[in-house]
């Protein structure tokens, strides 16, 4: 009888939260890593035991996908952890409802929209680096690379995987740097000749670094994070942040427009940037929106926060569809498997 | 008076079944309309227009036709369809032809292990095909330095998965066969191999043609083994995730889904051409055939299944020991871990939740469909919604299942919406599921009936025996065993489907499948495996009980066959 009437309030609660209209209840989509998430969402759980939240977790490309879609009939109250680029588009298509949550003035002003009151807050970024196996690297006869222009040598041919910048946010990120590095000139000419040591494009970001570290590719252009959870894995890589810079995006939260429960929401956005909260993204990541002095993650690289270089997220917004539109008539067309 | 008092009811009757026929007809056109015509109809719409939602033409078609890529894709995409099914139709049929026409040892092991792909979702296939053939792999040197990411990876992979489907289709073609032809060749004593030739082949030809299309069009639209094993090699498939996924251009995704679609009206066509041709291969009077002992055919056919099922095996078991080692392929030493997963979204609910949901689209699926096939098959209802229901139902085929769940998405999303509500629930699942899986079963379906002779309704007709008493004492009798098959098939399938249900799951409904997909995002392969692994044993289980159940059921009702 008990276990009866509480499956009934049960569903019931789930018609309810399905409306979307009950107070204590939150929808929230993520793009975050769901290892990473799953800490943060648990941390949200003790601290604030009154709100209920459904985290919905997909990949970047398809919770994007997904948000678009539901443009008229939006399901979730919040987005929290996804990328400042897709935050862009989302605030462009006057999706995001602006709130400027308690202790916003401690961010570092990179992590803010330049709009007032933010559509968005950045929490923490994330960066690129390469997967480098050293067992493999030492069969083949293959140096170490330090820059982005090593990967460019013939030792390399065959060797070097990573991510499709047409389906991977990942592969798209380390374009636009190259290009707002080196100007789009030098770039393309830096692209033509990595494209001759390509074996494959990959359609995620993370799996360039899984294959270096099962020893598939002598050398991964990845995530750090990736990188060192790999290594930590017991895989013998190396994980290197090139030289020249490495570009770099955010994971960063908004409330949606047509949020039925706002109150909530805001409370999620306030921790979303809490010290609490960036204490746990210090521990998780590789640089934070707000400096927190915590145990840095096992085997990624301590100079990431030097070597990112600055991101114009509007130009990247705009040009996202050129450049990948350049990208794939060079190289995706062509992009047979090599022998 | 005494006339037409005698005439009366059996026009009355005649009215009935009629109506009877019209509402089933109705009912599954209804069920097409919502779940799979209006979601790939808003595709249709969104090819037509820009990224605001205004109408533009065919100003997409001309800007993706130009750019010169889709002929290098649409290339890719014919050659390794093509060769895949040469491959499994040839497999395939040597292996329904020893399952039901021989007398080898261990033919209900060799059914099951036929079936075993199917219970593994295509991440553990590419694990599996990785670490043998892949540049690490054990086997590499097979592959004689082409890499195992690109067509070769993709043709493998797809010939695992479309396998178990053209068995099952070949399977009820072959089941079904009068003896006495096979006694007259005997008395005439015509060859083995001209039999074979003469009376075998013709006979199946169209389970043959079904099987081919179903290979040819599932491997055409798949982007799950293009996108885990295929490396850059560019398949339409692969580009209307790159649209999709990686740039949310849902207008340019569309184009390249209806240029997808393509191969389903060419299909169709060629479906209808061959059935017309096709006579009912168990005519009123037929005696069930029982294969005879043939001790040479029968050990050569037991070697070739057992080399088969190894293959199948050998994929699967290297997919296990991948969730069991601490890292491949540097550390090798065996662990329980990866079967600890701790990650946000991803515990025991999903299975259960992936168990609902099989569970109900075999069971709501499994009904509906028959009933639409025999809807089809039988010549009472009107020619025409018969002609729309049998194209609607080989739509799904050729919709890849990210077209049909991103049309499902944006449909039900359309503000104003009634099946609105049903968004983020169960049912949304099992509908789009439904949906997306109904062209074997609905085949199947038919092959079977086509093996009914009509004459057996027209006799039922002419003696005033209803249709419902003809269909259960004749046709659900008979075509039991595709039935049962059919319920099966449909379960199998929703534990493992993925791409169809990713845009719309919830917190509350997400799947294994889904949850595996997301452990491989998060770095770990081994995880994703040993989740994958689960969802095998959970699968072969069901599997395993459905074969105990069918045994009993198929004893009991099918004794007309004689000596099964």
């Amino acid at each position: 009888m008990l276990f009866k009437s509480t499956r009934l309030l049960g569903a019931l609660s789930l018609a309810l939260a399905a409306l979307g209209a009950q107070a204590g209840q939150l929808t929230v989509y993520s793009s975050a890593g769901a290892d990473v998430l799953k800490i943060y969402a648990d941390q949200f759980a003790k601290t604030h035991p009154g709100i209920k939240v459904n985290w919905v977790r997909d990949s970047t490309g398809i919770l994007q996908a997904k948000l678009m879609a539901e443009k008229d009939n939006p399901r979730a109250d919040l987005v929290f952890g996804h990328t400042a680029a897709n935050m862009v588009a989302l605030s462009q298509a006057g999706m995001l409802t602006p709130y400027a949550p308690k202790g916003m003035e401690r961010l570092n002003a990179m992590y803010l929209p330049k709009s007032s009151p933010p559509a968005w807050v950045g929490m923490y970024g994330w960066a690129s680096a390469i997967c480098f196996n050293t067992i493999e690297a030492k069969n083949a006869n293959v140096p170490k690379p330090v820059k982005w222009t090593d990967l460019t040598q013939p030792a390399f041919k065959g060797k070097v995987t990573m991510p499709n910048p047409a389906s991977s946010g990942t592969g798209l990120l380390m374009v636009n740097a190259w290009i707002q590095m080196w100007g789009e000139e030098k770039a393309w000419a830096f692209m033509d000749k990595l494209h001759e040591n390509i074996a494959s494009y990959s359609h995620s970001g993370d799996k360039p670094c899984e294959q270096a570290g099962a020893g598939e590719y002598v050398a991964g252009l990845s995530l750090p994070v990736r990188g060192g959870k790999v290594k930590s894995a017991g895989a013998p890589i190396e994980v290197i942040v090139a030289e020249e810079g490495t570009g770099w995006d955010m994971q960063a939260s908004a409330i949606l427009k047509g949020s039925k429960n706002l109150d909530d929401a805001k409370v999620l956005m306030d921790w979303a940037i809490s010290t609490e909260a960036m204490e746990a993204y210090g521990r998780n990541s590789e640089v934070t929106a707000v400096p927190v002095k915590v145990p840095r993650m096992e085997n990624v690289p301590a100079n990431i926060a030097e070597k990112m270089i600055k991101v114009d997220f509007d130009w990247v917004a705009k040009e996202q569809s050129r450049v990948v539109a350049e990208w794939r008539k060079r190289y995706d067309n062509k992009s047979e498997p090599r022998k | 008076m005494t006339l037409a008092s005698g005439l009366r009811p059996m026009a009355l009757r005649r009215d009935r079944d009629d109506g009877l026929m019209r509402w089933l007809l109705l009912g599954c056109g209804a069920f097409m309309l919502l779940a799979l015509l209006l979601p790939v109809g808003m595709i249709l719409v969104r090819s037509l227009q820009d990224s605001n939602g205004v109408f533009v033409g065919l100003a997409n078609y001309r800007s993706y036709f130009s750019t010169g890529s889709p002929w290098q894709s649409m290339r890719n995409s014919l050659l390794v369809s093509s060769i895949t099914t040469v491959i499994v139709v040839v497999l395939a049929f040597a292996y329904a032809y020893a399952l039901t026409r021989t007398q080898m040892r261990w033919r209900g092991f060799f059914r099951v292990m036929a079936l075993v792909p199917l219970l593994s979702p295509s991440l553990l296939k590419a694990i599996g095909l990785v670490y043998w053939f892949g540049n690490k792999g054990l086997l590499k040197s097979v592959l004689m330095g082409e890499s195992v990411y690109g067509p070769i990876g993709i043709i493998m992979s797809c010939t695992l998965w479309t396998f178990p489907h053209a068995v099952l289709i070949l399977i009820t073609a072959l089941t079904l066969a009068d003896a006495r032809i096979y006694e007259a060749a005997a008395v005439l004593r015509t060859s083995g191999p001209r039999t074979f030739f003469r009376i075998t082949l013709p006979a199946v030809r169209y389970g043959l043609i079904g099987a081919a299309i179903v290979v040819f069009v599932n491997v055409f639209t798949d982007f799950g083994a293009a996108k885990v094993i295929g490396g850059s090699y560019n398949v339409l498939a692969t580009d209307i995730y790159k649209e999709v996924v990686g740039q949310q251009n849902f207008s340019m995704g569309a184009v390249v889904s209806v240029v997808l679609l393509v191969p389903a009206v060419f299909a169709f066509v060629l479906e209808r051409l061959v059935a017309g041709k096709q006579a009912a291969a168990l005519g009123a009077r037929a005696v069930a055939l029982v294969p005879q002992p043939r001790p040479l055919v029968d050990r050569l056919m037991f070697g070739y299944c057992l080399l088969v099922t190894l293959f199948i095996l050998a994929i699967l078991g290297m997919a296990q020991l991948a969730a069991l080692v601490k890292f491949w392929p540097y550390n090798l030493s065996l662990t329980l871990k990866h079967y600890v997963f701790d990650v946000q979204g991803v515990g025991w609910e999903n299975f259960w939740n992936s168990l609902t949901l099989a569970f109900w689209v075999a069971s709501v699926g499994t009904p509906l469909i028959f009933m639409g096939a025999y809807v089809v098959e039988k010549p009472r209802a009107d020619m025409l919604g018969r002609t729309l229901l049998h194209a609607a139902a080989l739509l799904p085929m050729a919709v890849p299942g990210l077209v049909l769940g991103l049309g499902t998405l944006l449909f039900i999303n359309q503000p104003g919406n009634p099946l609105g509500v049903l968004y983020g629930s169960m049912a949304i699942l099992v509908i789009n599921t439904l949906a997306h899986l109904y062209t074997v079963p609905h085949l199947t379906a038919v092959t079977a009936l086509k093996q009914v002779d009509r004459e057996f309704e027209a006799v039922g007709a002419s003696l005033k025996v209803p249709m419902l008493a003809v269909f259960r004492r004749v046709t659900l009798p008979v075509c039991l065993p595709a039935i049962l098959d059919i319920w099966i098939y449909l379960f199998l399938n929703a534990m493992t489907t993925l791409s169809a249900v990713i845009f719309l799951y919830s917190a509350d409904t997400k799947l294994a499948s889904v949850a595996a997909i997301h452990l491989d995002e998060a770095g770990s392969t081994a995880s994703a495996a040993a989740m994958a692994t689960l969802m095998v044993y959970a699968s072969l289980s069901v599997r395993l009980l459905h074969l105990g159940v069918s045994r009993f059921v198929l004893r009991r009702a099918q004794a007309w066959r004689g000596g099964v």
